[in-house]
């Protein structure tokens, strides 16, 4: 039907799968993002570590060309889990950053603007609501740390051979679940935040400074009650214990690995607790 | 007729209070009106059909789903307008409906087509690239008609459409619920406190107080009723004019002043009443066929229940 004769007809098409819904919202979502060019460049400059990676593994698997300039090869080049560890690092900071741009954009403008009860007067529910939020970061954040890291890895396998690839099977696990679990501590804190408190620009400032007040408490617990465990609301020290333990690495942050991820865990469920209590049609006043 | 909204014995609770008490009824028309003053329970009964609150005891069924068991099937049934301001501010009016159309389960192009299809039809053709924060408080509330009936609902739940509405947006929207009503696509609830609104557009109506219903009618059927309340007024032989009638089964009082009320029998064709008056020589000055309008039912309901 032409759209300029108005009238209304219902419909009794097909309807999609209820179970792939949740993508629809970050398909609007990135339709929004992208319209920000500093956005578009931040992605584009992410991509600059991986790139400056593919070369240097170029150069470890092909250390014959120092010779062919009379040169002698360099000993400290080599690709091993603290390479990986490195570049975890490097972009598990830029998904910070991306994450404190995006974040507040999720959620708090659907609850300024009072838009929940005309998400959930559909068959839509809260759960897919949150998972559809939290994809629009998920899939970004991966595209900028465990997709890249995964492709250094195989490429560098390509080149190095079997021996090396078997000897280093478990980097590729450390890089998709160390990324994972940033990535969802990331989404998590981020749609939980910008749900609390409703403001972007504050609930910005709040992923922000979560890191530095998770810091803080860790060492006003650990003074005042003269342990180590407030390590474990300290989320950096939490992220990068949980990294080098998968990377086989030592750590000096003063948490085990199963403390790191009772912490881990532990943040994740206030921040479930907190979606829960704040993403809803219609708030129960009591 | 097949049921549109059934409740039987449901209670809804928030917190400690007792919001809806044992509400049972059967909704069958076209267009129910959900009238009752403020804090009557209209916006927690929409609520709970959508499934938002649980009942504490009872149950709600639309188009014989009932709304807990089977909240999907329900809400896909249903388009919802809600009351208070309900989008995403910096969303053009057609990205908006169009997602909206796409979360109730219609294909991306579908939706597309009927986002554009639907604003049109409530009169924002021309407004609707642009975004939903610069709208204004009438085209926000038919922004809000577009997205709740983009995906073809079998029923649309309507919560004060007119709100805060200027008095020529107040009948177009009026026109834009009869004519969906008269298109006969779907079934039409709307939740009000103007009871002009309900009367204008409803058949059947459901009152609301404290939580319970106090009276349940259907209009066209009242309409019918009060048709026979007739008021008079005359000059000439007023006594055998009424005896006249009587005798015909009207219910005569005298006003004073040669005014008469009078409660005509159903089967009392008006043509009598001249014909009577004729043959006493009876002057009619004026003659009132009086209804009992939406408020005097209202008022009663309420007196009644206080």
């Amino acid at each position: 039907m032409a759209v300029y004769k108005r009238s209304y007809k219902s419909y009794a098409g097909e309807l999609t799968n209820p179970r792939t819904r949740f993508l629809i919202l970050p398909k609007y979502s990135y339709e929004r993002l992208f319209a920000s060019r500093f956005l578009t460049g931040f992605l584009v400059a992410s991509c600059f570590l991986p790139l400056g990676c593919v070369g240097y593994i170029y150069i470890v698997n092909n250390l014959g060309m120092f010779a062919a300039m009379g040169m002698p090869a360099p000993e400290f080049l080599k690709i091993d889990g603290s390479f990986f560890l490195f570049f975890l690092n490097f972009q598990g900071a830029l998904a910070y950053i991306l994450t404190t741009l995006i974040g507040p954009n999720l959620i708090a403008p659907d609850l300024a603007n009072n838009a929940l009860p005309t998400y959930f007067s559909r068959p839509f529910s809260r759960t897919e609501y949150v998972t559809g939020k939290m994809s629009v970061l998920m899939i970004l954040l991966s595209l900028i740390t465990w997709v890249p890291g995964l492709l250094l890895f195989t490429m560098q396998a390509s080149q190095a051979g079997w021996d090396w690839t078997w000897a280093n099977l478990y980097i590729p696990r450390a890089i998709f679940l160390g990324s994972m679990a940033w990535i969802l501590l990331l989404s998590l804190l981020a749609v939980a935040l910008s749900a609390w408190v409703k403001w972007k620009v504050v609930a910005g400032a709040l992923i922000l400074g979560v890191f530095g007040i998770g810091a803080g408490l860790a060492a006003m617990i650990n003074s005042v009650l003269v342990t180590d465990l407030g390590a474990m609301v300290d989320l950096s020290r939490i992220m990068y214990t949980i990294w080098s333990s998968q990377f086989g690495q030592e750590t000096a942050t003063g948490l085990e690995p199963f403390e790191a991820w009772i912490g881990f865990f532990g943040v994740c469920t206030v921040c479930l607790l907190l979606l829960e209590r704040k993403i809803r049609p219609k708030e129960i006043v009591k | 007729m097949s049921s549109v909204i059934q409740l039987q014995g449901l209670t809804v609770q928030l917190g400690k209070r007792t919001i809806l008490n044992n509400l049972t009824i059967d909704l069958k028309g076209r267009t129910i009106g959900l009238l009752g003053p403020n804090g009557a329970g209209k916006s927690t009964l929409i609520n709970t059909l959508l499934g938002f609150y649980a009942p504490a005891a009872g149950s709600a069924h639309v188009f014989g789903h009932e709304v807990r068991a089977e909240m999907r099937k329900v809400r896909s049934l249903i388009g919802y307008m809600p009351e208070n301001d309900s989008f995403v501010a910096d969303m053009s009016a057609v990205t908006y409906v169009r997602m909206m159309g796409e979360l109730s389960g219609l294909p991306a192009e579908t939706a597309l087509e009927r986002a554009h299809e639907c604003l049109f039809y409530v009169g924002l053709g021309e407004a609707r690239y642009r975004k939903l924060g610069t709208y204004s408080l009438g085209m926000k509330q038919l922004a809000k008609l577009a997205q709740a009936i983009v995906h073809g609902p079998r029923l649309v739940i309507l919560d004060e459409p007119t709100n805060g509405l200027d008095p020529p947006a107040r009948r177009r929207m009026l026109r834009m619920i009869q004519e969906m009503k008269a298109q006969g696509e779907m079934h039409i609830v709307l939740c009000s406190h103007l009871l002009r609104d309900v009367e204008d557009t409803c058949e059947e109506v459901v009152i609301l107080k404290q939580g319970s219903i106090v009276h349940h009618a259907n209009l066209d059927e009242e309409r019918r009723a009060n048709r026979r309340f007739v008021e008079i007024e005359t000059v000439g032989d007023e006594e055998g004019f009424a005896a006249a009638l009587e005798a015909l089964g009207a219910e005569c009082a005298n006003a004073g002043k040669g005014r008469w009320k009078m409660v005509l029998p159903p089967e009392f064709a008006m043509r009598e009443l001249y014909r009577v008056a004729s043959v006493n020589d009876l002057e009619l000055r004026r003659i009132n066929y009086r209804k009992d309008t939406l408020e005097d039912i209202f008022l009663k309901a309420m007196e009644r229940n206080a």
